[in-house]
């Protein structure tokens, strides 16, 4: 049975009269990693914000265990957070700012001891009890903010994009590391992020977020290969989308052509959103292509190359282990699974 | 390198003329009499005054106290402000700076005369009139009001660098305010409260215009003695510098002492 731990209902929140949230209805599941996913300005802090009690909402309300916590000021919710740009405490050296909470709590020095010793090992930081913040790099205190908050034992962190500042590879480690300790302690965590990649590695729930409002909640598998819109399905990973006309159900007409297709239930001639990934194109000789186009550019990206290709105006990116000539026409074919076809979004 | 050597003659030759060789007389003038010989009799003579030194020094840390207890919660309020609100407060708080020390302190004696602004509007409830003036009261609040300035600006200055998402780390690691205060917010304001801290004192400890004005003549400080040595009827440059080079010397003295309290305040918290 899953426990919902935490639910926004009808979450509004306004900024010198812009809405920020446009009534939001989120419910977190106990235990999860759920990642809020979107473009900077699009609410997830915010959202981030409110559950941890440092934004106030208009109207809306907000449940934990299903008891309304609107009112309740952050140092009494039984979440903490692990902010952006870090915040250790300066004038605390690194024991001191990972026994931070538990001295408010007036714990017993010898269990604040055993604790921090805990937690600096969980974090791989063991001896660094002395060393001053200003000692440690980026990746490091990032595990200390990490460490200060989950020393308390809290029923949710709260993460807000923690991982923005480190380089790439210290960032994947620290992926790997994030998911493994949610893990060993049964927490949920919520995660704030606008890498895709990063939302794709970690949570067991995406939410994707745009404009102060949710388009999609999903698991990742879910997300990437069902996306409900052409702005999910641009924004997790990159998308060929193309304006096309349902003709009937499993048949969609772009790019000049008619494809088959696995979708159904839109009106007649419905104008559509044709979703294609770059790495469900196949290259293959021109004569054998559904369409042919001219290669416009070529980038060596590692795993895979990315193609650009015009076809009659249309632009078309392609990822494919092979390389092409530049200006050399070819074909390219797609097979009716991987056409995802989206009602035009609203806006 | 040679160039910016060049560019700190002019100061160096500003302080020699106007801090090194002044601060070399009262020394020389001190340790002479007046045929110029040496003697330590000026500095046996000060006894005297031991009591209006005394008076100094406890009014001058009772204001500066109280400038700390106001100007703490000040400063805080406007360091956490919307930016525009935070130049205007600041600026509010400098106006009165902008008006002549004498005036400003003129002023007060208007204000708390027995016929004075307060007292006749107290007259409208049956009140008073109440004894405002030339009291060691009146002679605390000139410093007060005088140099709250000074210890608001650089606490202010040491708030306003504190990181709010610090702030909101505290209360999310469980910081009622007080704890936050406590916890957080006094130890980050450390260097400003020591700059305040000297600020207020060292004016205060040496003022001689705000107990003349507000102090009724019983209320004289240590700073009245030394500008009736040099300019008063009790003409003696001699003594006035022997008590001059005494304050100097205790007031570096109490200023080192809270350094090394501030210091070690903060040497235990790292």
């Amino acid at each position: 049975m899953k426990n919902t731990i935490i639910s926004l209902r009808n979450a509004v929140v306004e900024y010198d009269g812009v809405q920020i949230l446009k009534s939001i209805n989120l419910d977190i599941v106990d235990k999860q990693f759920v990642t809020l996913l979107g473009p900077s300005g699009c609410g997830k802090t915010t959202t981030l914000r409110i559950i941890g009690g440092f934004a106030e909402m208009a109207s809306g309300e907000l449940f934990f265990n299903g008891v309304k916590i609107n009112n309740l000021p952050p140092h009494k919710r039984e979440v903490n957070t692990v902010f952006q740009k870090y915040a250790l405490f300066p004038h605390l050296n690194i024991y001191d700012n990972i026994a931070f909470g538990l001295r408010i709590k007036k714990l017993p020095e010898k269990e604040i001891a055993a604790r921090v010793t805990e937690m600096l090992e969980l974090v791989n930081m063991q001896g660094f009890e002395k060393r001053s913040i200003n000692s440690l790099s980026g990746g490091q205190q990032q595990r200390i903010a990490i460490a200060r908050a989950l020393v308390n034992r809290p029923k949710v962190l709260l993460l807000d994009e923690p991982l923005g500042a480190l380089d790439l590879k210290l960032r994947k480690e620290m992926q790997i590391e994030l998911k493994r300790m949610q893990q060993d302690l049964e927490i949920t965590f919520i995660y704030v992020t606008h890498d895709q990649e990063e939302a794709l590695t970690m949570s067991d729930t995406v939410v994707v977020m745009k404009d102060g409002c949710i388009q999609q909640i999903g698991a990742p598998q879910d997300i990437y290969n069902e996306p409900i819109n052409a702005f999910v399905a641009d924004f997790i990973g990159e998308s060929n989308i193309i304006d096309g006309i349902m003709r009937r159900d499993f048949l969609v007409e772009f790019a000049g052509k008619e494809f088959a297709c696995v979708d159904k239930g839109f009106e007649p001639d419905e104008l559509v959103d044709v979703v294609i990934r770059p790495e469900d194109i196949k290259v293959v000789p021109q004569y054998q292509g559904a369409i042919v186009g001219v290669v416009e550019n070529c980038i060596f990206k590692g795993v895979h190359y990315e193609i650009s290709v015009d076809s009659l105006g249309y632009k078309w990116i392609i990822h494919s282990t092979q390389s092409e000539e530049i200006g050399a026409i070819i074909g390219m074919n797609v097979t009716p699974m991987d056409i995802h076809i989206m009602h035009k979004s609203e806006a | 390198m040679k160039t910016s050597k060049a560019l700190a003659i002019p100061y160096i030759v500003w302080i020699l003329i106007f801090t090194i060789i002044p601060l070399g007389l009262i020394v020389v003038f001190a340790l002479t009499d007046s045929s110029g010989s040496f003697t330590l009799q000026n500095l046996f003579d000060m006894s005297t005054y031991m009591s209006v030194l005394f008076r100094s020094i406890f009014f001058a840390m009772i204001a500066t106290i109280i400038c700390l207890i106001l100007a703490f919660p000040a400063a805080y309020i406007i360091s956490r402000a919307k930016s525009f609100n935070q130049s205007s407060l600041i600026v509010l708080i400098m106006v009165p700076m902008w008006i002549n020390f004498i005036l400003r302190t003129y002023a007060w004696m208007k204000l708390l005369d027995p016929n004075g602004l307060i007292n006749n509007f107290l007259g409208l409830f049956g009140i008073g009139p109440l004894n405002l003036i030339n009291n060691a009261g009146a002679v605390i609040l000139g410093m007060v009001y005088n140099y709250l300035p000074f210890m608001i600006l650089p606490l202010y200055s040491v708030m306003v660098k504190i990181d709010q998402s610090v702030i909101e780390a505290a209360q999310d690691l469980g910081s009622s305010r007080l704890s936050l205060v406590r916890r957080v917010i006094l130890p980050l304001s450390m260097p400003g409260i020591s700059t305040g801290v000297i600020a207020v004192f060292v004016p205060s400890v040496s003022t001689f215009v705000i107990s003349r004005m507000l102090g009724g003549g019983t209320n004289d400080l240590i700073g009245d003695i030394i500008e009736s040595q040099f300019l008063g009827t009790s003409y003696n440059p001699h003594l006035g510098s022997a008590m001059a080079l005494v304050l100097m010397v205790i007031v570096l003295f109490m200023m080192s002492l809270f350094n090394q309290f501030g210091n070690e305040e903060e040497g235990a918290m790292i």
